[in-house]
């Protein structure tokens, strides 16, 4: 009864591969695998973001590709059960680990690795940390985890013909981090928003508070049928399923400015600010206490 | 549509980042006297002088447990004694055991400091001792030491904004915390705009490593007089923080000089008069 039970839901939510792997086919030709709601660990090995592929008539491109080569790998199986089309592109949303560290998993299929127009320089600047951390935090079983720079840029937008299939990037302005790309399909109406938003999971500011608020400004102008955020649930209602992100980070700016205001210093900033939010979010105090600091660093340059 | 080239120096770095392999303490809290780090630069600063540990009644040392954002953790580094002409707190050295450049900071004081308290905020790029130690007027060593873990792979110690750190390099901000009253310490707060990188970074449009650029030297001055001159390197944070106190005995400026190390100069001042609290660049 329980194993049928597991059977059905896994038939329910898409495609459930042997490895434990599940993806869904969210609309024609776009899977999405869920990553898990957790801070990376070696029982996880790095997956817990939101990945996926889309497959066009002549061939396909992955997005993000997991927080290790083990979550590459699986990925890339399931990209190889799915179809017997190549692998164009991998794509990189961003620069942080639990979205590029699969990477090499591809390098034998010889795919454009493509990223934003600041991705190399910010993988430049990180990835030896990144690796360290990997290494010291998930353990020797995500040896081969690379840091793979994109050799294909954007700087504003970039279409890309996967055969009967275009897929338009954008780059857009410092917002979760200085490097965020995000992946439309006209086809289905898809937008891959990744790290731009953060659905249950507590959104990560790494890269401005206010570039973020005024990139979310835009998004409720963008038709779309699907929505990809990079942790939590996959098609949210749209566009009020931005409202939380949006409320959050309002409560960061606000908080954060009357602390300054006040001639707190950034460690009360950091004990004070923010913690009406608690009960809203998973993984609050992993990310939390982060989020005040970086807003503080920035805010108080402001006059 | 744009391409990039692998510069051979990205491909060497990035090289060396996958082959080199680095050792993790096993111990979450490894014996403080053994960190090898710590030996080099105990036997380079101190020789064989003896540094009293025990006992917070000089020196202490505050940090977060984690460092939560590895390029920005706050440091407060508190005196208990005043700076007495007698006795007073001469310099204070902070040093990171792990840190690429372990020696983050050496701050030197005077009796016209007031207070040998120092706030700053540091990057810490692996689990690491964070040590202070004070020497006094007299020549003893005080040390206070706090073990800070790294936090979650996704935070590093590199910058957010590398673009926007660049285009405001060099702006200064002070600022007075409280009104200002004669004759006693007061608390100031001076802000540097400056990426103040390592160096591992690349410029966005020629694609070659910009060279390390940092904030090396900041003297701050009262009416003439030092109050705190400080040699500092990219163990800093981006945009270098510093509280500190001094002691006015009547109206003057307060002034600061940095340099940077491409030995570009930044001066900033304010007039302080008691009574008013007051903000500049
Ligand atoms: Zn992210």
């Amino acid at each position: 009864m329980r194993i049928l039970l597991c059977l059905f839901l896994a038939f329910a939510t898409g495609r459930a591969l042997a490895s434990g792997f599940a993806l869904n086919e969210i609309a024609p030709g776009i899977y999405v695998h869920r990553g898990v709601q957790e801070d990376s660990s070696p029982q996880n090995l790095g997956d817990i973001a939101n990945i996926g592929f889309i497959i066009g008539d002549k061939c396909v491109a992955v997005i993000d590709t997991g927080g290790s080569i083990v979550i590459g790998r699986k990925l890339r199986q399931a990209v190889v059960n799915a179809t017997r089309l190549p692998i164009c592109y991998v794509i990189n949303t961003h620069v942080h680990p639990d979205h590029i560290f699969g990477n090499a998993a591809f390098k034998d299929d010889h795919p454009v690795f493509v990223g934003h127009d600041k991705l190399p320089a910010a993988m430049a600047a990180r990835g030896g940390n990144y690796l360290n951390a990997l290494k010291r935090d998930l353990g020797a079983a995500t040896q081969g985890s690379e840091i793979i720079i994109p050799t294909l840029t954007v700087k504003d937008v970039l279409e890309l013909d996967l055969g009967g299939r275009r897929l338009t990037l954008k780059a857009w302005r410092t917002a979760h981090t200085d490097n965020d790309l995000t992946v439309f399909d006209e086809k289905t109406q898809t937008l891959w928003l990744s790290d731009l938003l953060f659905t249950e999971h507590i959104p990560v500011v790494d890269g401005s508070l206010k570039g973020w608020l005024s990139v979310l400004k835009e998004f409720p102008g963008i038709k779309a049928h699907h929505i990809i955020p990079g942790h939590g649930q996959p098609d949210p209602p749209w566009p009020q399923g931005l409202q939380a992100e949006s409320d959050y980070l309002n409560v960061l700016l606000s908080e954060v400015r009357e602390a300054i205001k006040h001639r707190q210093t950034l460690q009360q900033a950091v004990d004070t600010v923010g913690l009406s939010q608690r009960n809203r979010w998973l993984l609050f105090d992993s990310f939390h206490r982060r989020n005040v600091t970086a807003a503080y660093a920035e805010l108080e340059w402001e006059d | 549509m744009k391409s990039f080239i692998l510069s051979t120096r990205l491909a060497l770095a990035l090289g060396a980042m996958l082959f080199t392999t680095h050792a993790f303490p096993a111990d979450p809290d490894p014996d403080p006297a053994k960190s090898e780090i710590w030996i080099k630069v105990k036997n380079s600063l101190f020789e064989e002088r003896a540094i009293e540990t025990s006992g917070n009644d000089i020196i202490t040392l505050d940090t977060p447990v984690r460092a939560e954002d590895a390029a920005t953790v706050p440091i407060a580094i508190k005196a208990q004694i005043p700076q007495n002409p007698e006795k007073y707190v001469q310099t204070i050295y902070l040093v990171i055991d792990k840190n690429p450049s372990p020696i983050a900071a050496v701050f030197h004081l005077t009796p016209d400091s007031g207070r040998a308290d120092i706030d700053t905020r540091v990057r810490i790029e692996e689990y690491s001792y964070v040590r202070a130690i004070a020497e006094m007027n007299d020549g003893q060593l005080y040390m206070a030491m706090r073990y800070v873990k790294a936090s979650g792979g996704c935070s590093a110690p590199a910058g957010k904004d590398q673009e926007a750190a660049l285009a405001r390099l060099g702006k200064m901000k002070f600022r007075l915390e409280n009104e200002v009253a004669l004759n006693r310490p007061n608390l100031a707060q001076l802000m540097i705009s400056h990426p103040n990188n390592s160096g591992l970074q690349m410029d966005q449009l020629t694609r070659h490593y910009i060279p390390p650029r940092f904030v090396k030297k900041i003297d701050v001055s009262y009416s003439g007089k030092l109050i705190l001159s400080a040699d500092v390197d990219f163990s800093i944070s981006e945009n270098p923080n510093f509280r500190f106190y001094f002691t006015p005995r009547e109206s003057g400026d307060l002034k600061a000089e940095v340099i940077d190390s491409s030995e570009l100069k930044f001066n900033s001042y304010i007039r302080v008069e008691p009574g008013v609290t007051a903000s500049g660049s």
